[in-house]
């Protein structure tokens, strides 16, 4: 009687997770798996089940136009998630002085956060167009030389995309980071105040330290919307001046629905899960290495604990 | 359980099993047909409807399926056909689109109403290439557009000083500089990578004319962009670039076409379907605007346009609806009206054209001479083809790239493709 307890227990949590484990298992992982299959396969509109070995991926890479799009998700992910950490925690900082209007302004600050990228797209290319945005206003306030022409200009473009960006996603930043500044306890303050150290110096060498944890969820969230990055570029520049604010998402779009070359755009859809794998699998690994160290560690102190209060 | 949560329960399962029991009766509609399609502006919206009534009053009932966007409209065709639930009928383009679903053997052939309708006498000869796939007609076309019309406001052209039409290159270049002096915008241009690409074709036909036009889209020869000739044609389509504003990059077509009906711009290379927009703002063809097809008496007229497939059904009541459509789209006066809303020309010439505009009567007397037909390379080349040569066009017309690059890279497309 007491053993088929656990195991009804056991079923009906089963019963639960099956659905969930059957759509990761079936959905996530099986279409993975169909795509790489595709990509060794000749298929264009339709799936074929042939075998053309690499082929897809030589062209893929002869493509200057994946190669750009590479290069531009680098540098939208190196300029997105540094602007998104910096503002993101100088914005919480600003609310945690304790400033009046506390509640008012994170409501503000988050709200960017919950449109959509591409209403944000589309509102920041017109701000930014040199005929009808902020540049034709600055020059009819009385500065004729005034330009600010990023949205058109081949070298510049990723960056305005970077700024529509990072006005998006510096709330949510700014969210994580006041939580973890929130988490501080207060006698740390009243210490370092004791102490006569100025506040820029506590924040910087004292408290974003112990923020590892929300920089690390922050910066984990931030990586996921680099590596997806595609509504934002198609709402503001649909892929820029020329190929110039290409990324990859929108290349395999393209591939998939317009050029009807599934064979193409899934080789390149496994191009960049391979890519995120790689960039992830050391820092995986470091951490796992890390926490055995540390849990060794933590025995090996237990040990000697023991062993002192023994001995 | 309790016995009354018990009984409560059974009844409650009792009920649910019954509605799905219950199948709901099936409507009698007489020639029932689902028509994709994605036409889904108030100007195309308006010519759909004309189809729609036209097959209604031919014993049909037309249900509706509309989806925006072009890609997305083919795409969810191709799934919905893949997925086992296809639509009587579904709008591609005349082009290569469909060409991988009739090998698969996905698309049922509507030879019966070609036979009928003497559809190798009285289609061009592109449109013939395009849904003539080994002997079948795969699909029933509505339409002729045409990518390339030039467009100019006769305001801008008084305000500039240019007495008549510009006949050759040359001349339009001349024209664009007296613009430019006059203080407009000489080339309204929306600078998305698809008009950059219509532009090219105009170019390439008129400038380079249909032989080089040929010999790169329908022979795909990988020699003829290294040839001086066409380096010549890249280099004079480049120098268009220096007629823009500055305000170009990723503009929609319409934005463009607005400053040509303000009279702020002067020209603008873009397809039949802009006449739309000058109805909306009432100006009319030979009053506020002027168009002409191509440099000279000979211009090369480029044919595009839109079919309807047919998914291959087992029903022989979906059959029937599919033949009577295509019937009804290929008849005389669905095409008049069709064309009248949307702003192309009829598939036929022999309808009657009193009712279509000046630009529009101009495009059907232009068909009448076969020696100036000129299929739109998606006719001729794969979509995957036409989108890398897209690529190097843009990053030509954008960048400082030399006129040898260019050329490299386009043979490297057509090499690859």
């Amino acid at each position: 009687m007491t053993s088929r307890r656990p195991l009804l227990r056991h079923l009906v949590a089963w019963a639960a997770l099956l659905p969930m484990v059957a759509t990761v298992l079936w959905v996530y992982v099986g279409s993975v798996l169909w795509s790489m299959r595709i990509s060794v396969s000749s298929s264009r509109t339709l799936p074929i089940g042939d075998f053309v070995g690499l082929k897809q991926y030589a062209r893929l890479f002869d493509s200057e136009r994946w190669v750009l799009s590479l290069q531009n998700m680098a540098l939208f992910g190196a300029l997105f998630i540094i602007g998104c950490l910096v503002i993101g925690f100088l914005l919480a900082v600003f609310i945690d002085q304790r400033v009046r209007a506390e509640g008012v302004l994170r409501t503000i600050f988050l709200y960017p956060y919950a449109m959509s990228f591409v209403a944000t797209g589309l509102v920041w290319q017109w701000m930014l167009n040199p005929e009808l945005g902020l540049q034709a206003t600055v020059r009819g306030w009385g500065f004729p030389n005034f330009t600010f022409d990023w949205i058109v200009r081949q070298d510049a473009v990723m960056l305005a995309i970077v700024v529509a960006a990072v006005w998006q996603a510096c709330g949510l930043v700014m969210a994580l980071m006041l939580a973890g500044l929130r988490g501080i306890d207060e006698s740390l303050w009243m210490a370092a105040r004791i102490e006569g150290i100025p506040k820029w110096r506590v924040y910087l060498s004292i408290v974003l330290p112990m923020l590892g944890p929300s920089i690390g969820t922050a910066f984990v969230l931030l990586s996921v919307s680099v590596v997806k990055v595609f509504d934002v570029v198609v709402a503001m520049t649909q892929g820029g001046p020329g190929l110039a604010s290409e990324v990859p998402a929108k290349f395999i779009i393209d591939n998939l629905l317009v050029r009807a070359n599934i064979g193409l755009a899934s080789a390149a859809s496994t191009v960049l899960l391979l890519t995120v794998l790689a960039l992830l699998a050391p820092w995986f690994y470091a951490r796992a290495h890390a926490s055995r160290r540390a849990e060794r560690v933590a025995r090996a102190l237990r040990a000697s604990a023991t062993q002192g209060a023994t001995a | 359980m309790t016995n009354k949560t018990t009984r409560l329960a059974l009844a409650l399962a009792f009920a649910f099993g019954a509605t799905l029991g219950v199948q709901s009766p099936a409507q009698a509609q007489a020639n029932r047909a689902e028509v994709l399609h994605w036409w889904t502006s108030g100007g195309e919206s308006a010519a759909v409807k004309e189809l729609a009534t036209a097959y209604t009053k031919a014993g049909g009932t037309w249900v509706d399926a509309a989806i925006a966007g072009g890609e997305q409209a083919r795409a969810a065709a191709v799934n919905r056909m893949v997925g086992g639930t296809p639509p009587t009928a579904a709008q591609f383009n005349t082009s290569k689109q469909f060409l991988d679903l009739i090998d698969q053997g996905m698309l049922a052939n509507v030879d019966v109403v070609a036979a009928a309708n003497n559809w190798d006498k009285i289609l061009p000869a592109p449109i013939l290439n395009a849904i003539k796939i080994k002997g079948h007609f795969y699909a029933v076309p509505v339409d002729i557009h045409m990518p390339a019309w030039f467009w100019y406001s006769k305001a801008a052209f008084a305000k500039a000083g240019i007495a008549s039409e510009p006949k050759t290159a040359d001349e339009l270049f001349a024209a664009l500089d007296k613009l430019k002096a006059a203080g407009l915008v000489p080339l309204a241009f929306g600078g998305q990578p698809w008009q950059e690409k219509i532009t090219f074709y105009a170019w390439l036909a008129n400038v380079g004319g249909p032989d080089m036009y040929m010999k790169l889209y329908r022979d795909k020869d990988v020699n003829l962009p290294a040839t001086p000739q066409f380096k010549a044609v890249l280099a004079s389509f480049k120098k268009l670039h220096n007629y823009v504003d500055a305000g170009s990059p990723n503009r929609n077509w319409n934005d463009a076409t607005a400053m040509v009906i303000a009279g702020k711009a002067g020209v603008q290379i873009m397809g039949d379907w802009a006449k739309g927009e000058f109805a909306t703002a009432h100006q009319t063809a030979g009053k506020e605007f002027g168009c002409f097809p191509g440099f000279g008496p000979k211009s090369p007229y480029l044919v595009a346009g839109d079919v309807f497939v047919f998914p291959k059904i087992n029903d022989p009541a979906q059959i029937k609806s599919q033949q009577l459509l295509a019937t009804v789209f290929t008849a005389p006066a669905t095409q008049v009206a069709f064309s009248n809303k949307k702003g192309s020309i009829p598939i036929r010439t022999d309808v009657d054209v009193k009712s279509l505009d000046l630009c529009a009567q101009q495009g059907v007397t232009i068909m009448k001479d076969v020696s100036r037909q000129l299929p739109t390379p998606e006719m001729l080349i794969s979509p995957d083809l036409e989108g890398s040569l897209q690529d190097v066009i843009t990053k030509f017309w954008n960048t400082n790239e030399s006129v040898d690059d260019a050329a490299k890279a386009m043979s490297a497309a057509l090499k690859n493709g």
